[in-house]
């Protein structure tokens, strides 16, 4: 069992390494570029929206970038994840390897950018006159969560692109549509009270909601809010983990 | 205790409309009917165990499910009935090259190759000089892949998966890897890894390459297993099949018949050497210009004619040569 997990962890960063010298093709500005890819989105939403929403929303610029900060990583993460597995067909119809580590390597890729446009976002609170508070220790936990939940949708799409090759395209608008519901660049506030429920369905927004309470209302959300977050990813997980149980030797019937 | 074990292996496989199929396509096909899988026994109750040191070769033409076996004793796939345990780990070659990443340097690629192997990161840099070294890539640590040629990336496949001891060694068509100097080495290494004592599987399709390194071997014909057993035995067999015109090939269907083949085999052989040695011996005119194939094919009818103690003379003959 050791042994075997110190196998993995060999495995594990080959993939990674090979996943980021294939994605930025060993050049500087690739990396920079995909920090610097959400800054741009950031500024963007804000001259084009801080006119009509900013005025009433107090830190509007960190309100926009807790919503990015988010969904890039939910979009780098399940679309890397999603290409991941069939990237890899090659690989495991010749050789017998777990094959959820070619994900994990995808989602980690995707998790780093995350950390590094964190630091942005860190800095940006800083000059947006943003004090420190000792709840804002707590948003590891919406991170780990947004991270498992993530994995498993990634997980859940890759298992759907190696059946179906036009997942690929369906997921793509998929994704601008749930960028228009997660409240990324509207206040939440517009949304008449009795509709906030229905926004607490779309796990993304519970996520980025974490995000916003902690650290522009500098508060903790509820309990149930915790929960809740908790749930969509053990459910997200569990579903993928469960496809990939059962399907793991059928895949390469499809590729 | 053996260290590969199929009991009554049986795999079931799929092809068709599954692959590389989009939904839109999917729903359409489902509609009007016209979604096609064909699912059919790649694999039907091959059963068979090796010892430690054995090797087994296993022989039959296209479509036989060799190659399907392999990857069911690898892992890749599960047989869809029976079971398969192997005690100790395994070093596949199966399709060599295929898998290398072109984005990669050859160094990068080797390590990568060795993790997916299941090796260990101390493993690989203790070994990774004498891969190379091996692979005859010195030069070319710091190229691209895809700036390789063929033979050199099979080349390497073939010292990552070699250089180590493995308690199993999968061998898919891969000893006709390289140029002559390359081939005499590789065959050397296989040789020696087998010498002390490995268990290896090799899929070839020359009888011949069976017959060298095998001391088992396993006829597979679409998915049946025709024969088990010593590896001169079947390989007589089997070449006697291949010998015979398509239109009159027959399948031994139990031990009995597979040893009889065998034997017509082998004294059709020994009777060929003698023709060609001298011809004046023979009371019958023997054909000019004749093919290989219809020799043997004509030999093997004239053994079946023979009375049992002209074969005995023969055969007796040939035991004594031994």
């Amino acid at each position: 069992m050791k042994t075997k997990l110190k196998e993995y962890k060999f495995l594990f960063s080959e993939l990674v390494k090979r996943d980021f010298k294939k994605k930025y093709k060993r050049t500087v500005l690739g990396m920079l570029w995909s920090v610097l890819s959400p800054l741009l989105n950031v500024l963007v939403l804000l001259l084009v929206f801080s006119q009509i929403f900013g005025k009433n929303s107090p830190h509007f610029i960190i309100y926009i970038f807790s919503g990015t900060l988010v969904m890039s990583f939910y979009t780098e993460a399940t679309q890397g994840c999603m290409r991941g597995l069939m990237a890899n067909a090659s690989i495991f119809t010749k050789i017998n390897v777990p094959k959820y580590l070619f994900l994990f390597s995808k989602a980690f890729q995707a998790f780093i950018n995350f950390l590094l446009t964190l630091g942005l976002y860190i800095v940006f609170c800083i000059f947006d006159g943003i004090k420190f508070n000792v709840n804002m220790l707590m948003l590891f936990y919406p991170i780990i969560m947004l991270l498992i939940f993530s994995l498993g949708v990634g997980m859940i799409l890759s298992a759907l692109f190696v059946f179906f090759r036009d997942i690929e395209y369906l997921y793509g608008v998929f994704l601008i549509l749930l960028n228009y519901v997660s409240a990324i660049f509207y206040p939440i506030t517009i949304v008449p009270e009795q509709f906030r429920k229905i926004f607490m369905l779309n796990p993304v927004y519970v996520y980025i909601h974490y995000f916003r309470v902690v650290v522009i209302d500098g508060t903790m959300p509820s309990l149930g809010h915790h929960a809740l977050c908790a749930l969509y990813a053990l459910i997200a997980i569990a579903i993928g983990c469960g496809i990939y149980r059962k399907y793991n030797h059928e895949f390469l019937y499809y590729v | 205790m053996p260290i590969v074990d199929c009991k009554n292996v049986s795999i079931r496989y799929k092809t068709g409309d599954l692959k590389a199929i989009g939904l839109k396509d999917y729903v359409i096909k489902k509609i009007s009917g016209k979604y096609k899988v064909v699912e059919f026994w790649a694999d039907k109750n091959v059963t068979f165990s090796l010892e430690k040191g054995d090797m087994l070769g296993i022989v039959g033409t296209n479509g036989a499910g060799k190659s399907t076996l392999l990857k069911a004793v690898t892992g890749i796939m599960v047989p869809t009935e029976g079971s398969v345990t192997v005690n100790g780990n395994i070093a596949a070659l199966l399709e060599l090259a295929s898998g290398f990443d072109d984005e990669l340097t050859v160094r990068e690629n080797t390590y990568l190759r060795g993790a997916l192997l299941g090796y260990t990161k101390e493993f690989m840099e203790k070994k990774y000089k004498e891969i190379i070294a091996f692979a005859e890539l010195e030069d070319f640590q710091e190229y691209m892949f895809k700036q390789l040629s063929s033979g050199m990336k099979s080349r390497l496949a073939f010292s990552i998966a070699c250089l180590v001891e493995p308690d199993v060694l999968i061998l898919d068509e891969v000893l006709s890897v390289g140029d002559e100097g390359f081939k005499d080495k590789s065959s050397r290494r296989i040789k020696g890894i087998l010498a002390n004592g490995v268990t290896g599987i090799l899929v070839s399709h020359s009888v011949q390459q069976v017959r060298d390194l095998c001391n088992k071997c396993l006829w597979l014909d679409h998915g049946k297993q025709v024969a088990f057993g010593p590896a001169n035995v079947v390989c007589n067999a089997y070449s006697a099949y291949l010998f015979t015109p398509k239109d009159k090939r027959k399948l031994p269907e139990n031990e009995e018949e597979l040893y009889k083949v065998s034997d017509d085999f082998r004294i059709a052989w020994r009777i060929g050497v003698k023709e060609r040695e001298h011809p004046e011996n023979f009371s019958y005119e023997i054909p000019k210009n004749e093919s290989e194939t219809a020799r043997i094919w004509r030999l093997l009818n004239i053994v079946k004619e023979l009375s049992p103690e002209e074969r005995q003379k023969i055969a007796d003959e040939i035991d004594k040569k031994r």
